[in-house]
């Protein structure tokens, strides 16, 4: 018997509690998804249009992930080696266009990219022709506006996992900035790239409106769409469920793919002090990292700025059930976040010894929301009204879509820490509550801020599985936008849009402010 | 008494027998050359690592699959001994409690030991705020508190200056005498075996051998020694 | 059982069985919204009917009827509101739907007599453009012209198969070739009716496919009358909004009493400003005065329910070769 490090006997509840986490990510997965095919009969091939929706979904969440990734490195970067009045607000605002709903910001893009848009209005005066944003490249260039926000701040987070004490000695030893990359920042990147080069490719498969919306015509349907075609217009369940199974093992794949690149290293923290960098404070990397900034920043800002613009033209007359729903919603992020980080802890337990827990985690987001609500319809309907269970499903499918950021951020957070003081906390016998309460918590409060943060905002803008779980007492904010959008009321919509990504945005902050108060934690 | 019987530790290639007796309340010393496993011979005995064959035992008593926290020694690592977050006196109390769940009588057993050990007044600062030997000094106050029969240490003080280092090993060994326990400490300086252990466990090629004197060792190495010291 | 024990159970059970009855209508999100005819609607009929009306969105027409499949005859809705036209072959072959008995005095541009669905509202798909722009009076110049359309997608949008069937039935054979001269006028297809009326009103393209009742919410609402509707030579295609009675309901009387409450005035009144759609029976107020302004298609357009289907995929084929050259 090859000799191993001691595992066993203590942790057997919290890894118990692991598996169960387990069981309930896939379960929730698994049997709606039987659910459909037992409701369709069987299974059907899919048919030519819908692998050509295969080929353009694997392409353009490629390329987006690839941009994603390719224009987060220079701006986290950058940001890790600043200190600027308002570089916490930055930060916070950088990670607004995440947490917006679909619709609002590509209404928000188009004002700025679009026919008509700033751009263009620019590029007319200046007498160029016009820049055409409908196509293969419009659908990269939205999914890179949604997605390098998160990309930026967890590799900001991987930067700042390298402790402060690794710049001083690189100084010390008179690195320049490209020693420091090479021998410092590369590492981390090549241990945090990869996943989150997974989670951005995953988000993308799951793309519905804006890939068709800015695609420009039907060969720019995704998979996601095809299923809902499936489900709508020919009411094909099996072609439905086997689209929807064929997603879940495209983003798997993926996953796995991104753990066997991924590489463990725990860095070995040192005292947490905010770290300064020697290396760059050379003029020319000023200049780099400045101009970097503001360019991200007017590309996110702006069209952020144009949804604020509209919505606030459409702030006052808003209905009272628009208010209403906003205090359903509030409510029903705070019960997803408190699921979404108690599930991801339990998984980042188990994550600590398998790596693969991880893309159990990322179902979430890989299934496909109509297929898996379909599913939950047709269990829960013999058994009891499905509309009285519309909030307590509504809030567990936002969970399950927050879980995977959850899990990115807590995996290798708890992974590192149990590097850390792991041995000290076992030699100590601190177990279960005790190990929780006074190391986890408090050692993982910046990773845990964040990741509750992420998970109340994209619950306040998820639309979950309305058609079937619509609450007629309790409609959520999302769900009031889009009925105003319904019926011609685009400044109200507007205005309610406006309404939301604020309380997202509040949320996210008070969450992660929270987190990131005491410098040493 | 600790016994190793015949224990046998692998580690991929690496491979490490050990086979003696520590008699309660000795001060040892384990050195040799680096890589010789001294570290992993320490955490076999700490519970940190599984032997392949043979058996850990404290007073008679098998211990080799024992978790770390139930074996009745306390241990202070290369690093990483103080929890950044806690203040001194939560870092003191974990060896009391890890839930942190002090009774007044607690409190007082906290506060004696950080005065043994220098410290009085600091409890409610963070180990960042503390040099490193305060740092080392909090580490020694809990294994004061923790009262545990067997003491482990693997260099904790390597990073200190070697006055600092001789004062630290001087309150160790201090503190080992007036509770009767146990020291058994990783060392690759054999000066600090001088100063204060009467016994060196020296393990190399593959071998931990039993305890023997410190100066006759020290004195008269065997060849495996004399390269490592130099001579 | 003992006679007095018999007497206080049937007492106890009075006022059990002199309960409100309750009336469950599916239909869709925007008819239950705040802003949509249902409150209205609920407060009108449950007056009248001394019942509760339970008013159950879902979703737009075709997951309206998504949702009913998924149920089938355990449902428990008595009637179904909110499916059209394009829906309804869809409908027939769910089998769920029973007769209405009643004979109504309908205001449609055409003949209606389904025995199993009975129309509320109605609307003709038109394309909606800002007044003083160029105006194109049939597809072919639409097609010619360099006029920017934003249309939605047939298979995800009920306007969108509302195009599709339009310029099908106008056009039979050559309706491949009118969408292949539209193809470069087409800015974008949109999943949704919302999303391509919100890029028109951003200034995205110059005509949205719409309603010829566009034009009235802007007037109405927003008193705003810089949208017209472009009216076109070969007719418009409508959109017929019905409703059906379940034949599983366990409240058939209170349905039927429901239905013949949507044809009557308390009904019909509430359809133009919240649905913004025409009325299937004229109400004794008449229409809004904005509604006067809009453009009155001469031709009619739907196609025959039993022809639907096929002629749906063959256009959809079309439709899908054109525009993914």
């Amino acid at each position: 018997m090859a000799a191993r490090p001691f595992p066993l006997r203590r942790a057997a509840f919290s890894d118990a509690l692991g598996w169960v986490a387990v069981a309930l990510v896939s379960g929730f997965i698994l049997f709606p998804l039987l659910a459909v095919f037992w409701r369709a009969g069987g299974a059907s091939l899919p048919g030519p249009a819908d692998w050509s929706a295969l080929r353009f979904t694997v392409l353009q969440s490629v390329l987006s992930a690839f941009f994603s990734i390719a224009l987060a490195v220079p701006v986290a970067r950058a940001l890790a080696r600043r200190q600027f009045a308002g570089r916490g607000l930055m930060i916070t605002l950088l990670g607004a266009p995440f947490i917006l709903p679909v619709i609002v910001g590509v209404l928000g893009l188009l004002a700025v990219f679009g026919r008509s848009g700033i751009v263009n209005q620019a590029m007319a005066w200046v007498g160029l022709p016009p820049v055409q944003i409908y196509g293969l490249h419009g659908v990269v260039l939205a999914h890179v506006f949604f997605n390098l926000p998160l990309a930026t701040r967890i590799l900001l987070q991987g930067w700042q996992s390298i402790p402060a004490e690794r710049f001083r000695l690189a100084a010390s030893l008179g690195f320049g900035p490209r020693d420091v990359f090479h021998l410092l920042e590369w590492p981390m990147l090549r241990a945090t790239l990869p996943g989150v080069a997974m989670v951005v490719f995953a988000i993308c498969l799951s793309s519905f409106a804006v890939a068709l919306t800015l695609g420009g015509g039907p060969r720019a349907t995704t998979v996601e769409l095809a299923i809902y075609q499936a489900f709508r217009f020919d009411f094909d369940l099996a072609r439905a469920a086997v689209l929807a199974v064929i997603q879940i093992a495209l983003v798997t794949l993926a996953a796995m793919l991104a753990l066997r690149f991924s590489l463990l290293d725990g860095f070995g923290r040192g005292l947490d002090r905010i770290p300064r960098r020697w290396e760059a404070e050379t003029l020319p990397l000023r200049l780099l990292d400045i101009v970097t900034l503001a360019l991200v920043a007017l590309f996110l800002m702006l069209p952020l700025g144009a949804v604020i613009w509209r919505g606030l033209a459409g702030l006052e007359g808003l209905p009272p059930p628009v208010w209403r729903a906003a205090a359903v919603s509030i409510v029903m992020a705070l019960v997803s976040t408190v699921l979404a980080v108690g599930l991801a802890l339990a998984l980042a337990h188990l994550a600590r010894r398998w790596r693969g827990i991880e893309a159990v985690g990322l179902l979430g987001i890989a299934a496909s929301p109509l297929v898996i609500g379909t599913g939950i319809f047709l269990l829960l309907n013999p058994l009891s009204d499905p509309s009285r269970w519309a909030f307590a499903v509504t809030a567990l499918v936002n969970a399950m879509a927050a879980l995977p950021f959850a899990l990115r951020v807590l995996a290798p957070a708890l992974r590192d820490l149990e590097k850390d003081f792991g041995p000290l906390a076992d030699s100590l016998g601190m177990r279960g509550a005790a190990r929780l309460r006074w190391l986890i918590l408090p050692r993982l409060r910046r990773p845990l801020g964040f990741s509750a943060g992420l998970a109340a905002a994209l619950s306040m803008g998820d639309l979950g599985v309305i058609a079937l779980f619509a609450d007629p007492e309790r409609a959520t904010l999302p769900l009031q936008i889009l009925r105003l959008m319904g019926a011609y009321r685009m400044d109200a919509a507007a205005g309610a849009a406006l309404v939301l990504l604020s309380l997202s945005l509040g949320l996210f902050w008070l969450f992660d402010r929270g987190g990131r108060r005491d410098a040493d934690a | 008494m600790l016994t190793l019987d015949r224990l046998e530790i692998r580690q991929d290639s690496f491979e490490l027998h050990a086979d003696f007796a520590l008699e309660t309340g000795t001060v040892a010393a384990v050195i040799g050359p680096s890589g010789a496993g001294k570290s992993t011979l320490l955490n076999v005995i700490a519970g940190f690592f599984a032997p392949v064959a043979g058996r850990v035992l404290w007073e008679g008593r098998d211990i080799t699959i024992m978790p770390p926290a139930k074996r009745p020694m306390a241990m202070l690592f290369q690093d990483n001994n103080l929890f950044p977050h806690l203040t001194v006196a939560q870092n003191v109390s974990l060896g009391i409690r890890p839930d942190l769940r002090l009774s007044p009588d607690d409190n007082t057993r906290v506060a004696l030991a950080l005065a043994r050990v220098g410290l009085e007044g600091l409890d409610a600062r963070k180990p960042a705020a503390l040099s490193g030997g305060q740092q080392g000094r909090v580490a020694l106050a809990r294994v004061l508190v923790q009262r545990r029969p067997l003491i482990l240490l693997d260099e904790p003080f390597a990073a200190l200056g070697p006055a600092l280092k001789a004062e630290m090993l001087d309150l160790v060994a201090a503190l080992a005498a007036e509770t009767g326990a146990t020291l058994l400490m990783v060392s690759h300086d054999p000066a600090d075996a001088r100063r204060i252990a009467p016994v060196v466990i020296l393990v190399a090629d593959g071998v931990a051998l039993p305890p023997q004197p410190t100066k006759a060792m020290l004195d008269d190495p065997p060849p495996a020694l004399r390269d490592y010291l130099g001579q | 059982m003992k006679p007095h024990l018999m007497i206080a159970a049937l007492l106890a059970a009075g006022p059990a069985l002199a309960q409100t009855p309750e009336l469950t209508v599916y239909t869709y999100d925007s008819f239950v919204s705040d802003w949509g005819p249902g409150p209205a609607v609920k407060e009108a009929f449950e007056a009248e009917c001394g019942c509760t009306l339970n008013l159950v969105g879902a979703g737009d027409g075709a997951a309206l009827l998504g949702r009913l499949r998924l149920e089938g005859a355990r449902s428990e809705a008595d009637i179904v509101l909110g499916l059209d036209t394009g829906l309804i072959s869809a409908a027939l072959e769910t089998g769920l739907f029973m007769a209405h008995t009643i004979d109504a005095d309908l205001d449609l541009p055409l003949e209606w007599n389904d025995p199993l669905f009975l129309p509320y509202d109605w609307g003709y798909f038109a394309f909606v453009g800002n007044r003083g722009a160029a105006q194109p009076a049939d597809f072919r110049e639409l097609a010619a012209s360099d006029l920017s359309i934003v249309i939605q997608d047939p298979r995800s949008s009920t306007p969108g198969l509302g195009l599709l069937m339009w310029v099908k039935s106008a056009y039979g054979d050559e309706a491949a070739a009118i969408w292949e001269g539209l193809a470069d006028n087409i800015v974008t297809v949109t999943p949704g009716w919302s999303e391509a009326y919100g890029l028109f009103l951003e200034g995205e393209a110059d005509l949205v496919l719409s309603y010829t009742t566009s034009p009235a919410y802007h007037m109405i609402a927003e008193e705003d009358d810089s949208k017209v509707a472009l009216p076109f030579r070969e007719g418009h295609y409508m959109q017929i909004e019905v409703a059906g009675k379940l034949a599983a309901t366990d409240q058939p009387e209170l349905a039927d009493q429901f239905l013949r409450f949507m044809i009557s005035d308390a009904f019909q009144a509430i359809i133009p400003t919240t649905n913004w759609m025409y009325p299937a029976v004229m109400p004794e107020a008449g229409l809004p005065k904005a509604f006067s302004t809009l453009i009155q298609p001469e031709k009619a357009i739907l196609a025959p329910i039993d022809q639907a289907d096929a002629l749906r995929d063959l256009a959809l084929d079309e439709w899908l070769r054109a525009l993914s050259r």
